[in-house]
């Protein structure tokens, strides 16, 4: 009998304090629940509770029921012991760790299956043949497969003992754009197959908007709103969601600024009284610092004292219609069939690129993972080597003052045991520039100047990247790159960065190279684009261009994949 | 058979990726490696300080005609190279010449003494490995218990403890106390040989069990943390399956650190050698040393090397059979 699942009163806490603070879930069979939210929300922590995989250190209490099961979760974790693998089953976000890469995909695929059935050959071809893979996979390693093929073993992995719920923990993140679209569209139709619930924790809002029956925000350990599908978006009525919902860049047009949150996302134990979103809410009051809101409401609930209503205008977004390519200009660089092999028996990673970035541009190359466009940025830099073909500087300056780079993730591109004002001085002195101006560029940036005697490891990744972007203008250079600058960063976080990011290019007259997989974010930054798959230029032209009447196949597969813009 | 036949049969054997190809590739580089190490030490003997021939003659009394049958006997009028490949074509056939101290040849010297040292070396190994690596994997599994801080401890102790000290502790308690073990010499052969090799090997054992028991712990942690193991647990598989991939995994780092072990236990006995007052390779060497034996010292340098290339060899074939990835770059 399938009736779906109901948690009541999950409390999580970790060894500095609470991390999901009283929440409540039900999952109805054949339905797919979202749960929303920034990092440091406690949605994975969430999933580890309702399948009892909390690390060690961190406890639940609350309760967890499951048909005619009762489970008390404070007892520990050895009481979902028997619901895992039948009941519940988890999927985790990276298909390249969650695989045992020592082991065949068919051994992982049937271990949780009954002992007798795990040697037979048609049990293993039913069950690649339901996620799409052919029968081959069985007898391969993980590391032969792509990314999306290992989510799909792992799929297979976590349905073999055929779960009433499936809860997916950013199942499609690690993935290429083209091959998420796959993967949410086979969970939805073996969903639908086997009337299973899913629970789907994401970051992606357009995921959630797209796929889910039902959507719950979460916001610091808290539920902060909930409702039916893309309406809890549409008619957002907390201050957090509306703020993510505006934040997230749209496809469509480009904004004169994205509307971000100011500050970033607390730990859930710094919130000690008042609403969890106070801090960094605009239409916080006295009451919401001293009292906490509850969830209210019937079909869609809200914690929040001051909703917003239909009575309240609505927050003007500015289109954007001034940032025009320019067609002409000077050149700054010209790239000319360039190409690269990383070694004789790969194949190209660079095959007779030809791209060009004007003084003062915005410039952008979009494309999936292995398509080349790091390479390229690397060759650029002076960081890789190519073997035919020829960058040209149209500038008389040393490597440092043409180009600089801030890379994805800032936490490991900032030396640790440097100050921030040590760094920025050492990248100050490569431009022939004086110490002194660390304040002015920190200022720059957006952080306060006594951030120079602090270390990164304090920092939020916001701010770390911040830091990156000063390090990065420093010497003065001409252009500077930015290689999934926006990546590795919280929603509410990233439009900040974007913002940031177009304000220095036009106040330094600097060009940019906006390298990114994502399309929303460069439609935000940049007025010319290039398109790479497979190590070659597949489609070039205007922002605007391109994205309104795509030429290649392979471009309009890319727009088609992104999720709910 | 066909040679067209025959050559296919080759083809097929040493294809990309096959076992056999890999072997005889590694095979092939061990002794590339041995070969130049060859040269190195046939090397030392010119190398070292005065005439060839005079440290040839060791502490006899040097007299012309002496010098002379040397110089004829070791060809030590020829051209270097000529003088090398003349070594090295009877190193190829088990003759390391003479002994100089000793005055019979280095191979009967030495075969009874290699003997002793890899039995000594491999009842050691055979201990280290079985209290480690469970010890290890036990700890792992149980981080924080009382087995786990006791037997951290106690490691710390056995890689703290200086090897001649847990020697003579060893001797004093089940030697002369207990009386249980023999405490001088290397036994009659059979099994008396293996009871006087107990307790030298428990000593070397005690050191080298702390490390590997490290080592293992360490490894074993790591693949705990590994997400794979997290969505075995969160799959339902039992205890015993989730054990399995675990120790799949972790067994290539700790493959490796045995490897390390069991080659530095050959060329690390000495100690103990002299400790027990055992007549291995060790001892010989430090004898031989101090008295600038040196066909002895080239004997003992070549075969200590071909040991632990043999034991590298071995560890690569180990990742060969254990780890897919490595199967798949093959030899290149």
């Amino acid at each position: 009998m399938n009736r779906g699942l109901y948690l009541s009163n999950l409390v999580v806490t970790g060894p500095t304090g609470l991390i999901v603070t009283r929440m409540d879930l039900r999952l109805e069979p054949g339905q797919t629940v979202a749960l929303v939210g920034e990092s440091g929300s406690g949605k994975s922590m969430t999933a580890k509770a309702m399948t009892g995989l909390l690390p060690r250190g961190v406890t639940a209490t609350g309760t967890l029921q499951l048909d005619d099961i009762e489970v008390d979760l404070a007892l520990g974790p050895q009481v979902l012991t028997d619901l895992r693998g039948k009941h519940i089953s988890l999927l985790l976000q990276n298909p390249f760790t969650s695989l045992s890469p020592v082991h065949r995909c068919g051994e992982q695929i049937t271990a949780a299956l009954a002992p007798d059935l795990r040697r037979s050959k048609d049990e293993i071809r039913r069950r690649l043949d339901e996620v799409d893979l052919p029968e081959r996979v069985a007898r391969q390693y993980p590391f032969e497969l792509s990314g999306g093929m290992r989510q799909r073993v792992a799929l297979a992995a976590s349905l073999a003992s055929n779960p009433q719920i499936l809860i997916g923990d950013e199942p499609t993140t690690a993935l290429d754009v083209t091959t998420q679209r796959e993967m949410l569209d086979l969970l939805e139709r073996i969903q639908g197959e086997r009337d299973m619930a899913l629970l789907l924790i994401t970051h992606d809002l357009g995921i959630a908007r797209e796929r889910a029956d039902r959507i719950l925000v979460m916001y610091a350990g808290r539920l902060v709103e909930l409702g039916e599908g893309a309406d809890v978006f549409a008619h957002a009525q907390h201050p957090y969601t509306a703020g993510l919902r505006d934040s997230d860049p749209p496809l469509k047009h480009r904004l004169v600024e994205l509307p971000a949150i100011a500050g970033s996302v607390p730990r859930p134990s710094e919130v000690a009284v008042g609403c969890v979103f106070a801090p960094r809410c605009d239409r916080a009051d006295h009451r919401c610092r001293t009292d906490t809101p509850e969830l209210i409401g019937t079909t869609s609930q809200v914690a929040c004292w001051k909703p917003i209503t239909k009575a309240d205008t609505p927050h003007l977004i500015q289109i954007a219609t001034d940032v025009q390519a320019q067609n002409t200009g000077t050149d700054l660089v010209v790239v000319k069939a360039v190409s690269k092999r990383f070694s004789p028996s790969a194949p190209l990673a660079l095959d007779n690129v030809d791209i060009s970035i004007r003084l003062g541009e915005a410039v952008g190359i979009v494309g999936e993972s292995g398509s080349g466009k790091t390479t390229l940025a690397r060759c650029l830099i002076g960081l890789e080597s190519f073997e035919s073909g020829d960058i040209s500087w149209m500038i008389n300056a040393p490597m440092a003052q043409r180009a600089q780079i801030v890379f994805q993730d800032p936490t490991s591109a900032l030396n640790p045991a440097m100050t921030i004002g040590a760094s920025l001085a050492e990248a100050l002195g490569v431009g022939q520039r004086d110490k002194s101006e660390v304040p002015a560029l920190l200022q720059l940036v957006g952080l306060p100047a006594e951030y120079a005697r602090r270390r990164p490891h304090g920092l939020s990744g916001g701010e770390q990247q911040r830091v990156a972007i000063a390090r990065a203008i420093a010497p003065k250079p001409k252009l500077l790159i930015c290689d999934e600058p926006v990546s590795s960063l919280d929603v509410s976080v990233q439009a900040q960065i974007l913002n940031l990011m177009n304000s220095i290019i036009k106040e330094l007259g600097i060009a940019l190279l906006f390298i990114t997989h994502d399309l929303a974010v460069v439609r935000q930054v940049v007025s010319r684009v290039y398109v790479m798959n497979n190590g070659r230029v597949v489609e070039s032209g205007t922002m605007e261009n391109v994205l309104l009447s795509p030429q290649h196949e392979y471009t309009r597969q890319l727009f088609s994949s992104v999720a709910g813009k | 058979m066909d040679t067209a036949h025959s050559h296919r049969r080759l083809t097929q054997l040493l294809s990309r990726g096959s076992l056999t190809r890999f072997i005889v590739v590694r095979l092939a580089a061990t002794g590339l490696l041995l070969l130049v190490l060859s040269f190195v030490v046939f090397a030392l003997l010119h190398l070292t300080p005065g005439d060839p021939a005079r440290n040839l003659v060791g502490v006899r009394n040097v007299t012309p005609e002496l010098l002379q049958s040397i110089r004829d006997k070791y060809h030590l009028n020829d051209p270097f190279m000529s003088q090398y490949l003349q070594w090295l074509g009877n190193v190829l056939h088990g003759d390391f010449g003479e002994s100089i101290r000793n005055n019979t040849t280095v191979t009967t010297l030495l075969s009874d003494r290699v003997t002793l040292t890899l039995q000594l070396a491999g009842l050691s190994f055979v201990l280290t490995v079985l209290i480690a690596v469970p010890l290890g994997i036990a700890a792992a599994w149980r981080t924080g218990s009382v087995l786990d801080r006791s037997v951290s401890v106690a490691s710390i102790v056995g890689i703290g403890a200086p090897t001649y000290a847990v020697g003579l502790l060893l001797l004093y308690i089940f030697g002369l106390w207990l009386d249980i073990f023999p405490v001088y010499g290397s036994g009659d052969g059979g099994f008396d040989r293996w009871w006087h090799l107990v307790l030298p090997a428990i000593t070397l054992a005690s050191g080298l069990a702390a490390m590997v028991f490290k080592l293992t712990r360490t490894a074993v942690v790591a693949e705990l943390n590994q997400d794979y193991v997290a969505f075995a647990q969160s799959r339902g598989l039992s205890h015993r399956q989730i054990r399995s991939l675990v120790l799949r995994n972790a067994m290539i780092p700790v493959a490796t650190s045995l490897g390390l072990v069991f080659a530095f236990l050959f060329g690390g006995t000495i100690l103990v050698e002299v400790t027990f007052a055992l007549q291995g390779i060790g001892s010989l060497l430090a004898g031989s040393v101090t008295f600038k034996d040196l066909p002895v010292v080239q004997a003992i340098t070549l075969l200590t090397a071909t040991v632990i290339a043999l034991t590298a060899l071995a560890v690569d074939v180990f990742y060969y059979a254990v780890d897919p990835r490595v199967r798949k770059r093959g030899s290149r």
